[in-house]
């Protein structure tokens, strides 16, 4: 039972991500009908920023320690953090060490930033072009933007740990009434869940109680009729690619600690965010979420011991086998809606 | 009297046929002027250095493309000459290879094998390389190894770990100097049995790929050789990122030892996700729960940060080495480009001089040559101690390191201290032992 449970919380987990990121390319799917293959590179850059956050914390200076030799026997270069010599030794190291969540911040215009140009520059001359025109140029946006982190970062992970006071994991078991030890779980991956719940719940409010989220919405269902109505939908469009691309970046602020970002991560997320829109329905946001956990916590159950000794390689294609067969059963997906790219 | 008219057909059949027979590729059959495939004729000669320079692995090709930059200006008599002062070897004069001044071409692996291939095909074909050097992969360096044989140059194998690259895939033009997975577990149980005890019960999570699979196989040999249980083996698949869901079933298994058999991203990602779920902290059977990662990089350490620290595994060379060899290569690398060289860059160094120093001994270029050098070549001062590049399967002998995650490192490069330097003697191996059975080394192939 304790295995069960386990598998589980690392199902909603990893579902977390699916969800957020599968949430954001919804979002731009059903606003603007644009298939965006770049999503997962906005994620990953995303978790750039809180790389860029930690590293803007860590500018130091340096001063020679006479004491200490480096590794060719000159003196040793002592590097000390600005913020730690402007408030202090402790202030200072706790500032670094909050650096993610304070990446945050920085993040959110950043990403909304990025989102409006990526939409006014690139893709809103692609509207009216074929998906698969749509497809190629957003995934060549994709490798242009993960080269450039390259260039900057490096080809290496870089460590961004969480903050010390959410590092570590908690005995859940004890909680709900198993022994000791049974339910271990990191305390950061239940922030991450904690966390994607805040967000979607916020993507949520935001566009059912808002009279912008009500034009959305009514602008997804008919967007020539709303712009007959002397709205522009346009302006609102383009408002809603900055929100999701803020959602994929968020997404990847927080996944740092779990996993050490690196250039490509965003690829590795991509195709199975892709499936989990499919599988939860093109334009369904409620159906991109509920795919996000499903597909994770199946994942998940397929990676144990039982499940790989079962059916060996199952691990590797139990996502890809649920797709068909929803896509068999339920041809729009979960929660899918007719007339979607159905055209 | 026969009538024999020249029709279009017959035209266009015949010149189709002299056209394939003169378009063939001529790199699998050297020019009948020449002795061997890309006999240099001019005052140079030209090296291939073959390494991942885009994809996962692009920092560490980066290192080696350094080191091997490094290697030919000292083989061109620049800089400080490095391992060449230290080298017992006294061939090398400083002026080229056998007078020739040294030139390079570079290609990049990808770290995929078909990309490796074409980009070695390239340098060879093109540009007219004697020799290919360079890899961060077993894939890779095996498949660059069967290209390098059927085009006949010689293959200097950068890192490539998997007992195959020597054992059932060896191939008599090629060579390599970095250690391979028996020896890591050669080197780490004896570390392992001192501290952590005969008594111990093993998790290994393994990359689900030819290397993994055969480090996994070293181990696990190896340790339940000391006394230890294997509780479980499970495959992980190479693309995974997330390790928490392979992870979970460890806490719970029964299991007092971890021991990821991964390399590059898959160890940095599945090291830091054993760390949060607090491993490390655990007590299991009675025991502090351990990790081990039998295969360190640098570069792969630097990337797992402070998860790394206490965690056992073991290295071809590390910068830290005292031997006069490595003092020389790291301050040549260090005083040139900031940092101390990666045990990748030092093999990738090694090689290269070890080919250019075989050249000059043989008196040739001619592939079968430099192998005939190369083979049961006894050496001293390129790191390592005395090294032994044995004959049988061209697989290089010598001390291998076991090292420990740092637990107060004083600056970003001592990550990894070292914990013991395992003698040669207790890593050595027979060519027929059973993890490396089933390949010939076959015939030195020289294009001609």
């Amino acid at each position: 039972m304790d295995a069960i449970l386990l598998q589980i919380l690392n199902g909603l987990d990893k579902g977390s991500a699916y969800a957020l990121i599968a949430l954001g390319l919804t979002l731009i799917f059903g606003t603007l009908g644009v298939v965006n293959f770049a999503h997962g590179a906005l994620f990953m850059i995303g978790a750039f920023c809180a790389v860029s956050v930690q590293k803007l914390l860590n500018l130091s200076f340096v001063t020679l320690d006479e004491t200490q030799k480096d590794f060719l026997g000159n003196p040793l270069k002592v590097e000390t953090p600005y913020v730690q010599s402007w408030f202090g030794p402790e202030v200072g190291a706790t500032i670094i060490d909050w650096s993610v969540p304070l990446a945050i911040l920085f993040a959110i215009p950043i990403m909304l930033m990025v989102g409006y140009v990526m939409e006014r520059g690139l893709i809103k001359h692609f509207y009216k072009r074929p998906h698969a025109d749509q497809i190629l140029v957003t995934f060549g946006l994709a490798i242009v933007m993960q080269e450039v982190v390259k260039y900057f970062f490096g080809a290496n992970p870089i460590q961004t740990p969480p903050p010390e006071a959410l590092s570590g994991s908690v005995d859940l078991g004890i909680m709900i009434g198993f022994d000791t030890n049974a339910i271990i779980y990191p305390i950061w991956r239940l922030v991450y869940f904690a966390f994607a719940v805040g967000i979607i719940g916020a993507v949520f409010s935001f566009l059912q109680f808002t009279t912008f989220g009500m034009v959305v919405r009514a602008g997804m269902a008919d967007r020539e009729t709303v712009g007959l109505l002397g709205i522009n939908i346009d302006r609102r469009f383009t408002i809603m690619f900055g929100i999701a691309a803020a959602v994929a970046g968020l997404a990847g602020v927080m996944y740092g600690p779990l996993n050490p970002p690196n250039y490509h991560m965003g690829m590795d997320f991509l195709v199975l965010s892709f499936v989990v829109v499919v599988v939860g329905g093109m334009g369904s946001l409620p159906g991109a979420v509920l795919a996000g956990f499903l597909l994770g916590i199946l994942e998940s159950f397929a990676s144990t011991t039982w499940a790989t000794t079962t059916i060996p390689g199952i691990n590797q294609i139990i996502i890809y086998l649920v797709a068909i067969i929803v896509l068999l059963t339920r041809p729009r997906g979960l929660m899918g809606r007719k007339g979607v790219m159905e055209e | 009297m026969t009538n024999k008219s020249v029709t279009r057909r017959g035209v266009l059949k015949s010149g189709a046929v002299a056209g394939t027979g003169l378009a063939l590729p001529t790199i699998f059959t050297a020019s009948s002027a020449a002795a061997y495939t890309n006999e240099p004729t001019g005052s140079s000669v030209v090296l291939g250095f073959n390494v991942p320079q885009t994809g996962p692995y692009a920092e560490e090709g980066n290192d080696e493309l350094l080191a091997q930059q490094l290697a030919v200006e000292h083989l061109n008599g620049e800089g400080d000459g490095g391992c060449m002062n230290t080298f017992s070897s006294k061939a090398l004069k400083g002026n080229g290879i056998l007078g020739k001044k040294v030139e390079f071409v570079t290609g990049d692996t990808q770290t995929k094998s078909d990309a490796a291939r074409a980009s070695a095909k390239s340098m060879i074909e093109k540009d007219g390389a004697i020799m290919i050097n360079g890899g961060s992969s077993s894939g890779v360096a095996v498949a660059v190894q069967g290209l390098c044989q059927e085009a006949g140059v010689i293959f200097m194998a950068g890192l490539t770990h998997a007992n195959d690259t020597t054992g059932k895939d060896k191939k008599a033009n090629g060579f390599r100097h970095f250690f391979n997975a028996y020896m890591s577990g050669a080197a780490l149980a004896p570390v392992l049995a001192a501290e952590m005890g005969k008594e111990r019960r093993a998790y290994h999570l393994t990359a689900d790929y030819n290397w993994g699979w055969t480090q996994e196989e070293s181990i696990v040999a190896s340790t339940e050789a000391l006394g230890w249980e294997t509780v479980n083996t499970v495959k992980t698949p190479l693309a995974s990122t997330d390790f928490s869901s392979y992870i979970a079933p460890v806490l719970n298994s029964g299991a007092d030892v971890l021991v990821l058999n991964h390399y590059g991203g898959n160890m940095v990602n599945s090291l830091t996700n054993a760390i949060q779920f607090g491993l490390l902290d655990k007590v299991a059977n009675g025991k502090d729960f351990k990790i081990v990662v039998p295969l360190y990089s640098e570069l792969m350490a630097a990337g797992a940060g402070e998860n790394i620290k206490g965690v056992l595994g073991s290295m071809n060379w590390n910068w830290q080495l005292q031997d006069e060899g490595t003092k020389a290569f790291v301050k040549s690398f260090g005083e040139k480009y900031g940092k101390p060289p990666s045990n990748s860059a030092q093999t990738c160094y090694a090689q290269t001089l070890l080919y250019a120093d075989a050249v000059e001994r043989a008196g040739t270029f001619n592939p079968c040559g430099v192998a005939e050098a190369l083979e049961d070549f006894e050496f001293d001062g390129l790191g390592n101690g005395p090294t032994w590049y044995r004959g049988a399967d061209h697989q290089c002998f010598k001390d291998v390191l076991v090292v420990r995650g740092n637990e107060n490192p004083t600056n970003a490069y001592d990550t990894l201290e070292i914990v013991e330097i395992t003698p040669r003697a207790q890593v050595e191996y027979d060519p027929e032992h059973p993890m490396f059975a089933g390949g010939e080394l076959g015939k030195c192939n020289s294009g001609a």
